[in-house]
């Protein structure tokens, strides 16, 4: 056996190597971009969903941004204050927090309440629903259609269809927005947690249709403008519109609404229906 | 003509992709979203480019005056690994917007079947320098081409909510696949000088 054989092939993938290896470790030398020694703790506060609620593509993307200065501390809906906090102790500054908000679905016309105008027999995904002829089976077009888009959108186990109506159960709801965004009929808002008194419908039909349509739409009657001690109420579109600055939560606008649309409605819904919140 | 049919060979009727079902992993990993494909495809180009240049270098000034030529897959892949590494670091620093755009796709390729494939390829069909670069960019455009394309099924797919549970995602995909890869067979009717 030639010694050559074993020799060469040794000295020339290890030369390889050898050379390879210095001009990497060299490369890395002058190339180096520095990164902020930051990023991986800020990276690390955070719960790594990867939802997008901040704006940012994902947690790394945040992180990122919140150590270039670029973002602010509090986006984290997910994580939430303690997130904020834990970015403000790395970063040795103090957060103030935003308030916090949840989803909050604008319609209450359930099964029987809201009329339907035919049975629709299609796929059951509000955004198929949607192009089906009438924007969809209900009478309303600005209503629930109750196929569960945001159910399915919603990663957090904070939405779930209730006698035909999307239902937000406020312990589980972090505010991503993805609800928000996949809701053809943009119902879904984000609204301060806090806010109780709401606007529980989302037409912008003429009094006369609405009550045609559904049972518990807003007809525009404007008595809770004139309710309301604040002035917080304005008709928007045939629309009654909440100032959520200027609201009191004295609830005055709900006993004097005709067709009950304003309410308490998270938790008014939930002990309807029977269900509990998770 | 010979450099046009090594092209158009590697582009269509050798497909890595469809036909010699080279670099599959990526083919069905990174191509869910026709905007991470055409990240994807566009890195592949890139370095199968350099790769080809510098396969062809080790191989015919180091591998075959040693006489060590079976060496050539440690050696390529040694090569193609290194090279990735050096040109992530070269435009993460001079070219950031490229680095954003490629950045994350680069890693991936270092471990991708298709660039040994081409390598191994250009060798034995013992092409010059030229022929083995064309032969590469071909190759990478066609990889580029089938990635997109299947991207943008799956992309339609996924919108349709009519599939059969069982088919949905990773499935149908395959199929999808598999359905292309017949499509491209019809290429290899393709008659060109040369080849």
């Amino acid at each position: 056996m030639d010694i050559n054989n074993l020799i060469y092939p040794a000295i020339s993938i290890g030369g390889m190597g050898l050379v390879f290896g210095i001009v990497l470790g060299y490369a890395n030398k002058k190339f180096y971009v520095p990164v902020d020694a930051m990023v991986p703790l800020v990276r690390e506060a955070l719960p790594s969903a990867n939802c997008g609620a901040c704006g940012y593509a994902g947690c790394d993307a945040y992180a990122t941004a919140v150590v270039a200065g670029d973002a602010a501390l509090n986006l984290c809906s997910v994580g939430g204050k303690a997130t904020a906090e834990k970015i403000g102790e790395v970063l040795g500054v103090t957060v103030e927090m935003a308030n916090p908000k949840v989803a909050f679905v604008k319609c209450k016309g359930t099964c029987g309440v809201a009329k339907e105008k035919y049975v629709y027999d299609g796929i059951k995904d509000c955004r198929q629903a949607v192009i089906a002829p009438g924007e969809g089976p209900k009478a309303c077009n600005n209503g629930c259609l109750g196929f569960a888009s945001c159910v399915r959108a919603c990663e957090f186990n904070a939405l779930h269809v209730i006698d035909g109506v999307a239902v937000v159960y406020k312990d589980n709801c972090v505010a991503c927005g993805a609800c928000v965004k996949v809701c053809p009929k943009d119902l879904i808002e984000l609204v301060p947690a806090t806010q109780e008194v709401l606007i529980e419908c989302n037409s912008k039909s003429k009094g006369k249709s609405v009550k045609d349509n559904c049972e518990v739409g807003c007809i525009a009657c404007t008595m809770c403008v004139k309710a309301c001690p604040t002035e917080a109420i304005t008709m928007v579109n045939n629309l009654a519109t909440i100032d959520f600055d200027k609201c009191t939560q004295c609830g005055l606008c709900a006993t004097k609404c005709p067709t009950k649309v304003i309410s308490k409605p998270l938790k008014d819904r939930v002990n309807m229906s029977g269900a509990t919140s998770k | 003509m010979k450099l046009f049919s090594i092209f158009i060979g590697a582009f269509l009727i050798n497909n890595f992709l469809l036909v010699k079902f080279l670099g599959i992993c990526s083919f069905l990993g990174v191509s869910k979203k026709t905007e991470t494909a055409k990240g994807m495809g566009l890195a592949v180009v890139f370095v199968m480019f350099l790769a080809s240049f510098m396969t062809y270098g080790v191989y015919n000034w180091i591998l075959v005056p040693l006489k060590i030529t079976y060496m050539s897959t440690l050696a390529f892949v040694l090569v193609i690994a290194a090279l990735v590494q050096f040109v992530e670091m070269v435009i993460k620093k001079t070219q950031p917007s490229l680095y954003k755009a490629l950045g994350i796709y680069l890693p991936l390729i270092t471990t991708n079947c298709a660039l040994l494939g081409m390598a191994v390829i250009n060798i034995g069909e013992k092409y010059n320098l030229i022929e083995s670069m064309v032969n590469a960019l071909g190759a990478a455009l066609g990889y580029m081409l089938a990635i997109v394309l299947l991207a943008g099924l799956r992309e339609r797919m996924e919108e349709s909510d009519n599939m059969p549970l069982a088919f949905r995602g990773l499935p149908i995909s395959l199929v999808t696949a598999g359905l292309m890869a017949i499509a491209f067979l019809g290429f290899s009717g393709l008659k060109l000088g040369g080849i």
